[in-house]
């Protein structure tokens, strides 16, 4: 029998960004957070032993233990769904501060056209250029409208970046300078340029100088070590929650965090929530923590696993389409990416910072004309300076055999010689990509795991074909000698590592027939219950989402707070 | 001067550490942040010097080199095996040199070997798992080097009359070609090809992985590679238009003494 304790103002299931920022916002009004978190408890000293990449990145040192929990994965309807048994195509994070502790940390804005992706598509091209499979939707909110929201996160953790020159899209003053160039970045800039593109540097929340935001919260410049993605920083110079939010939260005395604590399921009658039941996995107990608001703040998969858990919203079918829960899972496509190989010139490739990149959106989003492209949206183009690191990083020309005496001499020859430029191509929803419960597989306390139906569709197969051209087209002009070209998009790999943007499954929108969630966050089914998140993007863009997703969650803070004043839903 | 300092020709040696704290900001107010950093900062003028065991003279034992999972003749098997993915040429040392087959060994007898962050629940569809899908097996990755090794050693016996490690050279690859390609036959559960692959990429770590795990003797595959390992900061040298090379450091000079 679960353990009832004092009811809470608000309650959180997953101390991350989207927790971080609601706590922050929410306690500082005076409200009392109860914050539950599966993980450890992370502070910044904890990556004093940090470059290590065997342990963080081949070992996945930061991520979930699948061994407790994990998803079963297919292509399509008609196969068995098996366990996503180790991590690959993406990574699912844990712990205090979530995925935003070993994120890169490169911070867009999605685009005007992403939040009106559907009035625009048929306002410019007609409504038939929309795939008969493809359940394209506004987000309920403009670009405009989440403005505001954009420029708080962006002053919270101290976006350092440039203006965008791209005539399509909306500036930004950021609030410290970009990141320093290195001569790739340079070669890019030029090579673009030259073919008529628009490149700048990346907005990166990695802090190009030591900056203090509105809370007082002072952190210090990056040092450019080259152990970002995957690893904790331990300068404090990549924003996280640790180093932002979290402490700002703690200080009102209005916060409490209990870490080792998985909520299992949402609890609820008559359509409002009372609480969520959760399991201290170190004494083995079960809580019932009761809570005026319910906030479900977890990874976006493990936020549709609990909704579909705790039988929250209508569960999406894909035989009718009707639905919500689980409706228009995405996630991104980086196989545009070409690896040029330079005979002359040796780079400093072990420094970097995982938001350090030259990138163009001159195929991203509507920013080109789609009329005669047999494709929607498109991706981001990049050269990224992240930090090469000498296990993960042996690229050779392609036709260089994969192991053995060739491989070892030719994987050290061209180690700091190769460069790569990249895409983060967006995926659009299809009807037959979604996310449901398994019927075999089960967690560590015997609930369902989720199951994950996913493949690229034709969408993505024809964009990806049209930006590899670019990506090589880029390396060829800034004077590569030898180009390793990608071949087509195959069948999604579920253990190569692609991107941890999984979106979707828990979609705001403006009507409660075709979303689960108003532009709040608040869903439409549970006044009570809020569920930012990347969960919530109808569609994924061709760029990092965490800017985004940090937006929202500013917005869910100030929902919260007029539900709290007012109650009743808010739309 | 310290050691770190010598080495590290990018850093302006008379004010490096001042420059470094004026960029870090650590002076700033604020809510306490940056503790990992100030100590970072407080040690960095004693522990940057010490490298125990790295330069240790040529007749100094390394207490590492003992077996925590292997028995001899498996060792044996996959010290010819790695160096064969990995062989010395004129660029540096091999699998060998490195100790590979010790930090595989190491790993195996712990939660890699054990699968135990894994999720490793039945039912299992081996069979009808393509290699998209990954690890679908319910062996462990010791019980699939146990057979990986059986069977490189039976391989060997069925064409050579010898055991894997006193073939030659070219006998040896043309048999990690075989389970490279899926010729060879594990058991229904695991496949030669997903033996190979496994190996392969703890060759690959072995060589490159901090020597805390056990391989990279002496940081020699950081040092073939030009990978400086641990350091502190590369603010003056991310826009370097020239190769800066570093001499490498572990993680062993981070830690206290």
């Amino acid at each position: 029998m679960a353990k009832k304790l004092p009811k809470t103002d608000i309650v959180l299931a997953g101390v991350g960004w989207t927790g971080g920022i609601i706590a922050a916002e929410l306690t500082k009004k005076g409200y009392k957070v109860v914050g539950l978190e599966r993980g450890k408890e992370r502070k910044t000293e904890d990556y004093l032993m940090v470059h290590d990449e065997l342990r963080y990145q081949q070992r996945n040192e930061m991520m979930q233990d699948l061994s407790k929990e994990t998803l079963t994965v297919r292509h399509d309807r008609s196969k068995r769904a098996l366990p996503y048994r180790q991590h690959g195509s993406f990574l699912i994070g844990d712990g205090v501060g979530g995925s935003g502790e070993h994120w890169n940390g490169l911070t867009y804005r999605f685009f005007p056209y992403d939040f009106e992706i559907y009035s625009k598509t048929v306002e410019r091209y007609g409504k038939d250029k929309i795939p008969a499979d493809m359940p394209l939707q506004d987000w309920g909110i403009t670009y405009n409208e989440l403005v505001p929201y954009f420029e708080k996160f962006e002053a919270m953790a101290g976006i350092s970046g440039e203006t965008n020159p791209h005539p399509e899209v909306p500036e930004v003053k950021y609030p410290t300078v970009p990141l320093k160039e290195t001569p790739s970045m340079k070669m890019f800039k030029e090579a673009s340029k030259n073919l008529g593109y628009h490149p700048y540097i990346a907005p990166a929340a990695t802090l190009s100088e030591s900056y203090t935001n509105p809370d007082g919260i002072s952190r210090a410049a990056c040092q450019y070590c080259g152990f970002c993605e995957r690893f904790g920083c331990e300068y404090g110079a990549k924003a996280s929650p640790v180093v932002t939010v979290l402490p700002v939260a703690k200080e009102t005395g209005n916060f409490e965090v209990r870490t080792h604590c998985v909520v299992r399921k949402v609890l609820h009658t008559n359509g409002k929530a009372t609480g969520v039941l959760y399991v201290d996995t170190r004494t083995g107990e079960e809580y019932i923590q009761e809570a005026d608001v319910v906030v479900v703040s977890a990874y976006a998969l493990n936020n549709i696993r609990i909704l579909l858990n705790s039988q929250l919203g209508s569960p999406y079918n894909p035989e009718s389409g009707t639905g919500v829960i689980g409706k228009n899972y995405a996630y991104q496509m980086t196989s545009a990416a070409s690896t040029g190989f330079f005979k002359e010139k040796e780079f400093n490739l072990y420094a970097g910072t995982g938001s350090l990149a030259g990138v163009i959106d001159d195929f991203n989003g509507d920013n080109f004309d789609h009329t005669d492209m047999n494709f929607l949206h498109g991706g981001n183009i990049a050269l990224g300076h992240y930090g090469k690191r000498p296990i993960s990083n042996n690229s050779v020309p392609k036709g260089t055999p994969t192991w053995g005496k060739e491989f070892k001499d030719e994987s050290i020859y061209w180690a700091n010689r190769n460069l790569s430029v990249g895409s983060q191509g967006s995926v659009m929803p299809n009807k037959e990509n979604y996310i449901d419960l398994d019927p075999t597989y089960k967690d560590q306390f015997g609930d369902p795991l989720l199951r994950m139906t996913f493949n690229y569709k034709e969408n993505e197969r024809n964009q990806q074909k049209y930006i590899r051209n670019i990506t090589t087209k880029i390396l060829e002009e800034m004077g590569a000698d030898i180009i390793n070209s990608p071949g087509d998009q195959g069948d999604w790999d579920t253990t190569k590592y692609q991107t941890t943007h999984n979106t979707g499954g828990v979609i705001m929108g403006a009507d409660p027939k075709t979303s689960a969630l108003n532009n709040y966050l608040q869903m439409w089914d549970c006044e009570n219950v809020f569920v930012p998140g990347a969960s919530a993007f109808p569609h994924n863009s061709g760029m990092n989402p965490t800017g985004t997703v940090g937006a929202l969650a500013y917005r869910a803070a100030e929902g919260i707070e007029k539900y709290l004043k007012s109650g009743g839903s808010l739309v | 001067m310290t050691e770190q300092e010598k080495k590290a020709p990018y850093l302006d040696k008379r004010s490096s550490r001042r420059t470094f704290i004026k960029n870090s900001g650590l002076t700033v107010g604020g809510v306490v942040l940056g503790g990992a950093l100030g100590t970072l900062l407080g040690k960095d003028s004693t522990t940057q010097t010490h490298e125990t065991g790295v330069h240790s003279t040529a007749t100094a034992v390394n207490f590492n080199q003992a077996l925590m999972y292997f028995d001899k003749a498996q060792f044996d098997t996959i010290d010819a095996a790695a160096e064969q993915i990995f062989p010395k040429s004129d660029v540096g040392p091999g699998a060998k040199e490195l100790l590979v087959t010790y930090y595989i060994d190491h790993q195996l007898a712990g939660s890699w070997g054990l699968n135990s962050k894994e999720y490793m629940s039945a039912p299992f569809y081996p069979a009808e798992a393509t290699s998209l899908f990954g690890h679908q097996t319910h062996l462990n990755r010791q019980q699939i080097f146990n057979l990986g090794i059986e069977a490189l050693n039976s391989e060997a016996a069925k064409k050579y009359k010898a055991k894997f490690s006193e073939i030659t050279e070219e006998e040896q690859v043309a048999i990690l070609q075989a389970f490279e390609a899926g010729e060879v036959t594990l058991n229904g559960a695991v496949t030669s090809t997903y033996f190979f692959t496994l190996l392969k990429s703890a060759t690959i770590e072995g060589a490159y992985a901090d020597p805390l795990y056990g391989g990279n003797k002496d940081m020699a595959g950081w040092k073939m590679k030009n990978f400086p390992g641990h350091q502190m900061s590369y603010a003056n040298i991310i826009e370097k238009d020239e190769f800066v090379k570093i001499e490498p450091t572990s993680l062993n000079s981070q830690h206290n003494h």
